[in-house]
This record gives structure tokens, C-alpha cells and sequence, in this order.
């Protein structure tokens, strides 16, 4: 039996429950474990109708009444989970107001939190003499609140909270290591679009004490926009403030020296000599024992591989040990970089521990490999052999379809860019649509076929396999398949004889899509299986591309009325008001390969 | 240049359903869409080692860091260009809060036995997706006791002090 104390909970009984806090004499504990249980309530996802919210919201405010410190903590938490209305709100804002100047400290620092959480503008002027108050309070945790609940308010109220400047300013200098990141982190908000203001901030923090790593990774963030946005003196010597990053590579917080790491290889023109520390420090991350650290470094080191291929490349021993991770995000990570940074010479050797690596990964993995690939083949075209027998390889391994879609999209680009990998890329594919499982692939793959193969110097060698696809296939296959016998008949006279012979067979088919095809091309191609030539015109109509969009023509064949007047194609107006897609991809631009799928029925 | 910047942090059981869950980021609008993230990143994670180190996933964009003990999962989500040794100092710490609040019993029956412990914890850790707290001897102490200056950092007597109080919650068992 799952235990949980919450077994066979049930709303409405919760809020029954929730009427004790209406007793003259309240039970501290017993109100805290209903309130546990309206917060487990809402955690779960349970719905809380406004009438019912309302209701818990009112019940809760009388509990301001107990003096219980342990029932106050949990009434904050409530009240924020419960987003009282505006109306609403004014119930607990005196109380709240009295917590807010009460000598408890977490009473203060709690009421505040909730004040600034729930409060609109005309409140928050109430009480912004308390809040700047606050933010320079000696109890860190009242100055801490007071600063995150003006990080959070500068986005509602941003004139109201320019004018703490002067307290956040002193709050910067706290000995308290998390109060001055706090204020820090407003005080940079506050100023952001004064960049002499930040200008001096940093400079002056970076001569001073900083209290806390996260402050410190607060300071390299802004002194990387200081040195972005300064005018450029690449004549005398270092960029101002470089020595301050380089000097965070030694600091004794981890996430510092990353921090720092990663500003300076993002650092605009960064100079190979500028690298060089910071590339030392992610190396020796990439042999840590936390996955958290390697991954990090890998990451941050295949970025600078796009760029900087030769400066990461003292790195290869260590990535190439990363390949076999446990984490398949650190081994792709590591492989791909490999891929940026390896020479021509390494190509084979690398080939042959990705063979065994692509097995063990998941499909999404695997894509960020293939396309790695076909980036090191355009980079090494005489490579060609044996990057395109990996891919042909693994084309024919279990995979889903963005996978085997990648791994064909990335054998088309190969096949356009790289002439002498024509012949053997076709080959590949033909052979692959003999086993592919994938109609839209086949289709494409078919279409594709059509096009390149006739320009080829033997181009009956793919008249097999695109044949074969006629016997073998689903209608959609087949009918794809005729198109492209029929294209190989119109582009080389030399076939026709054998295209019409294979053509006039499909006349049997059991598809009406796939006869009409036949019946079409033997119609039109003209010379009714001698070799001759087919006019160019025949060839525009049967292989052209439609000029106006399919839902456009759909759209006005409705519309037309039969009449005298026939239907005029050129009235079909040519632009696509397009929906936007909801596309979720990265923003680097990808060469198009076959082009997207239709949306799916 | 932000302020770093947590989305999510979740608790879950050992089949991904909810423990205790907070999210920071109106990435999730509405509970259906955030359950679904869970179950996703749930499966995603399963079956990997989390339970000496710390572990990360690059997943829907965002950098996720998690650890499991016993039948527990926790997670803590961060955006895709975060420093990720600044997220799993918020896991740690959590992490390492629970554990004290838990008295080193951690696991699922007694997360939800002290659901308000947890639930307050996580209450001092982050706030509006901006982190107030990273010790988890400090966040420990402010939601075990609060009569103790919370500043402070707790030395191992106060701590088993404060968390007789924490006691005194289990016995009041919630029948």
C-alpha cells in the first residue's frame, strides 16, 4: 500500500476543516496541518473556485489573531499561493503592515514578501518608507526580502522603485554575502541603460570585496556588457577589464571560475591568446567527477569549436574519453566538438568510435550527430567515401523518422554540393528505399531521384530501383515511382523504349492515381516508345512547378460559377496568407535537405 | 546581463508524480501543461544514475540538474544559457535542507508526513525565480525554528533544537 497521509483527501472535506480557523480559540497546530493540507490541495493541481479561494482567503486572514510564529509562517505561504484579488487584498493589509514594522525579524521579512507580492501601486507608496527602510535593515534576511521584492516590483512599479536607489546603493556595500548580491542584482537593474553609471558599478566592485560566488557571477555578467558595450582600443594592449575575468579563474567557488570561463570565450573578437586560460581551466573540468562540471565545459567548449576550432583542440585527448559518458548529453556533446575540431586525418579514426557510440544514444542525440557529420564533410569533401558510408550505414539501422529524415536530408545536401559524391550518394538512397518504411521519405527520395538521377552519366543504373518500387510499394510509393520513371523518360530520349515499356505495365495497376499517371506520361511524352525528343513545353506541363498555391486554386475551383466563361488560372490570386507555425527549433539556420513533411491527417 | 534565474523546482516520487512542486516561470500557464513537463522529464531522467553525483539534462530547451534518494526525485529547472553550476548549487542546497529538516530519513512518507517542512523550504530558497538562499544549514534553520536569529548559521546542537519543534509536527500526525 502507497502510504501517504493524504490518502482519500478531499477537497470539500479540507474546507470543511478549514472553519476552525474561525474559533475564538484558535489551535495553532491543528490550523497549521489544515493549512498543510489546503496547500497540498493546491500543489496536487486541485481547483479552487473563486467563490471557494475567496472563502479559504477570508477564513485565513482571522489567523492573524494567533500570535503562533510557526501558524504566521505558514499564512504567509498560503496567502501568496491563494493570489488574493485587489479587494481582497485590503483585508490583510493592515495586518500585514503591522508584521512589516514588528521587532520579530522573520515577521518583517515575511510580511514584506507578501506585501510586494499581492500589492498595487497606490499600497506600495504606503509602505515604501518601510520597504527603503528595509533594504539597509541590519538583519540581512529583512534586506534580503526587501531587495528581491524591488527586483520583482521594478517590473510593475519601476518609478517607485528608482527612488531606493540611494539604500540599494548602500545595501551594495553589505558585509552580508547574499544582501549585497541582492542589491547588486536591483542596483544593476535599476541603472542598466545608464552605461556610465554601470560603468562605475563595476569598476568599482571589481577593485572592492565581493561577498559571495553569486555575486561575483553577478559582477563577470556585468563587466562582460561593460566591455561589450566600450568603443573599441585594440591598439594598446588588453581590453579594459580582461585581467578581472582572468584573475576569476582562480577563484575558489567552481561556479565562479565557469562563470569567467565562459565570459571570455564569449567575449566579441576574442583573441586566441584571450582564450587560452579560460580553455585550460573547462579542460580541466572535462575530467571531473561531476557530471555537472563536464557538461558545463563541454558545452561551453563546443561553442568556441564553432569559432575557434584550433584553440580547443589541445582538448581532443579529454573529449575523445568523454565519447563513452554516461551521459549521453556530455557524449554527443563531446563527439560533435570532435567533429568541428578534428583534421582531415582524424576523420576515419573518429568515424569509427562514432559507429559504436550512435548505437547506445537516443534519436535526438543521434540528429545532432548527423548533422555534425554532414558539417565535417562540406569541410573535407575528399572525405566523401567514407562520411557517406556512415551515413548509408546507419540509414539502414533501427531509427525513427526525424532521425532517418535527417540522415536523408544531409545525403541530399552532400549529393548537391559535393559533385564527385553524386553517383554513390544516389546509390544510397535507391538502395535505401528498397527497405524504407517511410512513405514520405520513399516519395521524396523518389521525387529527388527524378531530378538528379537523368543528369548523371548512366542514368538507366536507377531505373531498377525506381521500378521496383512499382511492384513492391503502397499506392502513394507507386504512383511517386511512375512520375519519376516518367521524368527519366522525358529528360534522357535515349530510355524511352524501356520507360514506355515499364510505363504501359503500370496501365494494370491496381490504383486508379497510378494508372492515370501512366496513362498521362505515355499520352504526353510523346513517340509512343521510340527515341525521340520531348518537347520542352510537354515537359514544363508534366514537371513544371504549379505556379499559385494549391489552397488558392482549391479555393477559386469553389468559387467558380459554371459558366460561358471558362476558368481562368491566372485570376487565381498567388500570395499564401500563411499561419505561423509553432516552430520549437534552434536558431541556428539548417541547409534545407528534402523540405518539411505536410501536416499529418 | 540577468540575474540568474530559476523556472522550476520539483519533487517528485519515484513514478513522477507530485511531492511538492514550485514553478517560477509563466512557461507552464496552467497545471495540465506543467504536469505533462513533469511526466516528460520524469521518463526522460528515470532510468540514469542520479544518486552520487548530481546529474544534468539539456531537455525542451531548458538545463535541468536532479538528484534521487530513495524513492525521491528532485529537480531544479534553469533557461538553456544559465550557468549550470549556479542551478546545482540551488539543488544542493535544497537537497541538503531536506535532508536535515528529514533528520536523514529521506524519502517519499516522510516528505509528505512533513509536507509543510518542505513546503516552507522551498519557500526560502527562491522567491519569484530569484534565489534568496543556497546554505542548507541556514535554510534549514529558518523553517525548523524561528526564534533563532536566521542569519545565523546553525551549529549541530540548535540544529537538533530547532528540529525537536520539527518533531513535535510529526507527532501530531494528520489523521
Amino acid at each position: 500500500v502507497d502510504y501517504s497521509p493524504f490518502l482519500g483527501i478531499e477537497k470539500g472535506a479540507v474546507l470543511q476543516e478549514a472553519r476552525v480557523f474561525n474559533d475564538p480559540q484558535l489551535d495553532p497546530r491543528r490550523c497549521s496541518q489544515v493549512i498543510t493540507k489546503l496547500l497540498y490541495l493546491l500543489n496536487q493541481g486541485e481547483t479552487f473556485t473563486k467563490v471557494e479561494a475567496t472563502e479559504v482567503f477570508f477564513a485565513v486572514t482571522k489567523l492573524f489573531q494567533s500570535r503562533d510564529m510557526g501558524l504566521r509562517r505558514m499564512v504567509y505561504v498560503i496567502i501568496k499561493e491563494l493570489s488574493p484579488s485587489a479587494d481582497e487584498v485590503i483585508i490583510v493589509t493592515s495586518s500585514l503592515m503591522k508584521d512589516m514594522t514588528s521587532k520579530t525579524d522573520m515577521y518583517r521579512a515575511n510580511a514584506i514578501r507578501v506585501l510586494c507580492r499581492i500589492t498595487d501601486g497606490t499600497l506600495l507608496t504606503q509602505i515604501e518608507r518601510y520597504l527603503k527602510q528595509a533594504i539597509v535593515d541590519k538583519n540581512p534576511v529583512v534586506a534580503s526580502a526587501a531587495l528581491v521584492s524591488g527586483i520583482h516590483l521594478l517590473q510593475t512599479n519601476p518609478e517607485i522603485v528608482k527612488r531606493w536607489s540611494n539604500e540599494v546603493q548602500e545595501a551594495v556595500q553589505s558585509r552580508a554575502a547574499l544582501v549585497q548580491f541582492h542589491a547588486l542584482a536591483l542596483l544593476h537593474q535599476i541603472r542598466q541603460n545608464d552605461r556610465l553609471a554601470v560603468n562605475k558599478l563595476v569598476s568599482s566592485l571589481t577593485r572592492g570585496s565581493v561577498r559571495s560566488p553569486l555575486a561575483q557571477c553577478l559582477l563577470i555578467r556585468y563587466t562582460s556588457q561593460v566591455i561589450r558595450e566600450s568603443t573599441n582600443d585594440t591598439q594598446t594592449g588588453d581590453r579594459p577589464f580582461y585581467d578581472f575575468l582572468e584573475g576569476c579563474l582562480r577563484h575558489k567557488a567552481e561556479m565562479v571560475i565557469f562563470e569567467a570561463a565562459r565570459a571570455i570565450t564569449e567575449l566579441n573578437g576574442v583573441t586566441s591568446r584571450e582564450l587560452t586560460p579560460a580553455i585550460t581551466v573547462l579542460q580541466l573540468f572535462l575530467s571531473s567527477s561531476k557530471p555537472v562540471l563536464r557538461f558545463a565545459a563541454v558545452r561551453t567548449l563546443n561553442k568556441v569549436a564553432m569559432s575557434h576550432p584550433t584553440a580547443v583542440t589541445n582538448c581532443n585527448i579529454d573529449m575523445e574519453s568523454l565519447i563513452s559518458d554516461q551521459n549521453r548529453s556530455i557524449a554527443t556533446l563531446a563527439i560533435t566538438t570532435l567533429l568541428k575540431t578534428g583534421n582531415e586525418s582524424s576523420v576515419d579514426r573518429l568515424m569509427k568510435q562514432i559507429t559504436n557510440f550512435m548505437s547506445d544514444i537516443a534519436d535526438e542525440f543521434k540528429i545532432v550527430v548527423v548533422d555534425a557529420i554532414r558539417s565535417l564533410c562540406l569541410k573535407f569533401p575528399l572525405k566523401h567515401r567514407s562520411l557517406m558510408n556512415f551515413l548509408s550505414n546507419i540509414l539502414r539501422e533501427e531509427g525513427g523518422f526525424e532521425y532517418k529524415k535527417a540522415i536523408v536530408d544531409s545525403i541530399v545536401i552532400l549529393i548537391r554540393d559535393i559533385p564527385e559524391a553524386k553517383e554513390s550518394g544516389l546509390l544510397h538512397l535507391c538502395e535505401f528505399i528498397e527497405d524504407c518504411e517511410f512513405t514520405y521519405l520513399s516519395t521524396q527520395i523518389l521525387h529527388f531521384l527524378g531530378i538528379e538521377g537523368p543528369k548523371t552519366s548512366d542514368p538507366s543504373k536507377y531505373i531498377r530501383y525506381i521500378y521496383n518500387r512499382v511492384h513492391l510499394e503502397n499506392a502513394t510509393v507507386r504512383a511517386g515511382a511512375v512520375s519519376t520513371l516518367a521524368k527519366f523518360g522525358a529528360m534522357v530520349d535515349g530510355l524511352k523504349p524501356r520507360i514506355f515499356v515499364l510505363l504501359r505495365r503500370c496501365l494494370f495497376d491496381n490504383d486508379d492515381e497510378v494508372r492515370d499517371r501512366a496513362t498521362l506520361y505515355l499520352n504526353t511524352l510523346g513517340g509512343d516508345g521510340a527515341v525521340v525528343e520531348t518537347d520542352d513545353g510537354v515537359k514544363e506541363f508534366l514537371f513544371g512547378s504549379l505556379d499559385v498555391p494549391l489552397v488558392n486554386l482549391e479555393n477559386s475551383l469553389k468559387n467558380y460559377n459554371p459558366s460561358e466563361k471558362a476558368f481562368d488560372i491566372n485570376s487565381v490570386p498567388k500570395d499564401v496568407k500563411t499561419q505561423p507555425l509553432a516552430e520549437k527549433k534552434a536558431t541556428s539556420k539548417k541547409p534545407t535537405g528534402l523540405g518539411a513533411p505536410p501536416p499529418g491527417p | 546581463e540577468s540575474c540568474p534565474s530559476i523556472k522550476n523546482i520539483l519533487l517528485l516520487d519515484s513514478e513522477g508524480n507530485r511531492v511538492a512542486v514550485k514553478y517560477y516561470s509563466d512557461e507552464w500557464p496552467n497545471n495540465s501543461v506543467k504536469e505533462a513537463f513533469e511526466k516528460s522529464l520524469f521518463t526522460k531522467t528515470q532510468k540514469t544514475n542520479a544518486r552520487t553525483e548530481a546529474e544534468i539534462a539539456m531537455f525542451e530547451s531548458h538545463i535541468i540538474v536532479y538528484k534521487f534518494v530513495q524513492d525521491l526525485h528532485f529537480f531544479v529547472t534553469g533557461a538553456e544559457n544559465e550557468n549550470e553550476l549556479i542551478l546545482v548549487t540551488v539543488l544542493q542546497g535544497f537537497f541538503d535542507a531536506v535532508g536535515l529538516l528529514l533528520r536523514g530519513t529521506v524519502d517519499k512518507k516522510e516528505a509528505l508526513e512533513n509536507l509543510d517542512l518542505i513546503l516552507l523550504c522551498l519557500d526560502e530558497i527562491v522567491d519569484g525565480g530569484i534565489i534568496l538562499e543556497t546554505d542548507a544549514n541556514v535554510i534549514a534553520g529558518k523553517v525548523a525554528s524561528h526564534s533563532i536569529d536566521a542569519a545565523a548559521p546553525l551549529s549541530e546542537q540548535t540544529i537538533s533544537q530547532a528540529l525537536a519543534t520539527a518533531r513535535e509536527h510529526l507527532a501530531r500526525s494528520l489523521l
